[in-house]
């Protein structure tokens, strides 16, 4: 009975070991009627914001920038990871915010821009297109592959210096000199990571833990953990110690919203080149 | 006499310099050769017609460096000027990006190319093509070349020396990347629907 159990225990683990990320449904399987079309437009809001929704879009980015492969790549924080985790209790807002509302987050600072509201066209499509690509996910479940792999604490603490030597070996070529990404034609092609055109102080990516995350994930693109632990954080540490559009949530300046929403894993607020970070 | 030696030895690069001044067309008959008509590509070589001008200069010194491994194109560099290589590049960069001419392949085979190019295969961790090398492959300058309208066969050689290491002058390594990535099949897909630069 002891070894049945044993043996059992071993097999669960192997297959623990070997678990798959979640394959979402391939798009040829879209339905052919008014649902697939909303969910088609969804899809297409998602890979071309800027044309889609560009009066939602208050910067330069689309939301495939941070969520690769039309929102379907497992750790890049992937929709079928996360239309199945709300609504939540969310420590941002300090409130229950359903998976519309934390949409309307990613519009008012990863993209600078202002929510979509509730029952608008761009909602309800964006909301159909995370839904359908969660076909069979179980609600209430973290799948693996959810969100970006957190990322140990580095042997040394982040450095800017380092990580500009990092960021001019792997990042440059796309992301340009001064962060500003590179245009094809007048689109983005390769997104702007810092300046008027990137994310603002209130997006999740301005966190160094979670950029380092995201970067060591998926970064340079196709070469995924391809950097060390190491050079991911100092990179985001180096990309992040750059200005960008202010948090729209700082109504009573910097000091103060750094103190009521920023925390140790940013430099919002920190003197960089005699300027001060967020203003 | 040192000096009249060095002279001498300056005159045919004078003489180049002077015609470089002069001609508003370089002779590209020597390239049409190889790249043919216009040199729009053909077979095993490279349309340089309409790339861009400082990818085609950055290829040029790598061969010359040895950076880039070639036997007809080596030899070509080394023998050619700095100033050339700016002359034929800006001109090369110039000329008109042939019309790409419907094609007769397989429709299964370049809808697989379709989608490499335009969504690439992420489950393999492939990105697609389009997102570095422009919306319709035209190239983002300086350092993503236009890949549409390129010869099948070049295509598909350049991947397979990405592959085993022959070619190396990608930036960060990105294009060794994918094509380690890449099966057969799929280079022979995203190869066929290249050179015909989407038109089917």
């Amino acid at each position: 009975m002891k070894i049945a159990f044993l043996l059992l225990l071993a097999a669960s683990s192997v297959f623990a070991a070997e678990e798959k990320t979640f394959t979402p449904p391939s798009e040829r399987e879209i339905p052919n009627n008014d649902f697939g079309n909303v969910i088609k437009l969804g899809k297409s809001i998602f890979t071309d914001t800027q044309h889609y929704a560009k009066k939602f879009a208050g910067n330069g980015l689309n939301c495939v920038n941070c969520h690769l492969d039309s929102g379907r790549k497992a750790n890049s924080s992937p929709l079928w990871g996360a239309y199945v985790r709300y609504p939540a209790y969310r420590a941002k807002t300090r409130q229950v915010n359903t998976f519309e509302e934390r949409l309307q987050g990613c519009f008012m600072f990863s993209l600078n821009g202002t929510p979509p509201p509730l029952g608008s066209p761009e909602m309800t499509a964006l909301v159909s297109y995370a839904y359908w690509m969660s076909t069979g996910v179980p609600v209430g479940t973290k799948p693996k592959g959810a969100g970006y792999p957190e990322l140990p604490k580095p042997a040394l603490a982040p450095d800017f210096s380092r990580g500009k030597e990092v960021y001019a070996a792997n990042c440059q070529v796309c992301h340009g000199t001064n962060g500003e990404g590179k245009m094809d034609g007048d689109k983005f092609a390769f997104p702007p990571l810092w300046g008027n055109e990137s994310f603002n102080w209130g997006a999740g990516m301005h966190r160094i833990n979670t950029a380092a995350a995201f970067i060591k994930a998926n970064m340079p693109l196709s070469k995924g953990d391809s950097l060390s632990d190491q050079e991911a954080w100092d990179v985001a540490q180096f990309v992040m110690s750059h200005d960008r559009p202010i948090d729209p949530r700082a109504k009573g300046g910097v000091a103060a919203a750094k103190k009521e929403y920023h925390d140790e894993n940013c430099r919002y607020g920190d003197t960089v080149d005699g300027k001060i970070l967020g203003e | 006499m040192k000096i009249i030696f060095l002279l001498l030895g300056l005159m045919p690069v004078l003489a180049q310099a002077a015609n470089a001044e002069k001609m508003a067309k370089p002779d590209i008959s020597v390239c049409e050769n190889c790249h043919g008509k216009d040199v729009a590509g053909k077979d095993d070589f490279p349309r340089l017609a309409g790339m861009g001008a400082s990818y085609l200069s950055k290829q040029l010194q790598d061969f010359r460096s040895g950076k880039r491994a070639n036997q007809i194109m080596q030899p070509i560099a080394k023998s050619i000027s700095d100033s050339d290589i700016r002359k034929f590049s800006e001109y090369f960069s110039g000329l008109p990006v042939p019309a790409p001419q419907p094609t007769t392949a397989d429709a299964a085979l370049l809808n697989q190319g379709e989608s490499l190019a335009v969504n690439g295969d992420w489950t393999h961790g492939i990105p697609a093509c389009f997102q570095c090398h422009g919306a319709k492959g035209q190239g983002i300058a300086p350092d993503f070349p236009s890949i549409v309208g390129q010869p099948a066969n070049y295509v598909s050689n350049q991947i397979a020396n990405w592959k085993s290491g022959t070619r190396s002058n990608d930036p960060v390594g990105l294009m060794k990347s994918v094509s380690d990535r890449l099966s057969d099949d799929q280079i022979k897909a995203v190869s066929v629907y290249l050179t015909n630069g989407g038109v089917k």
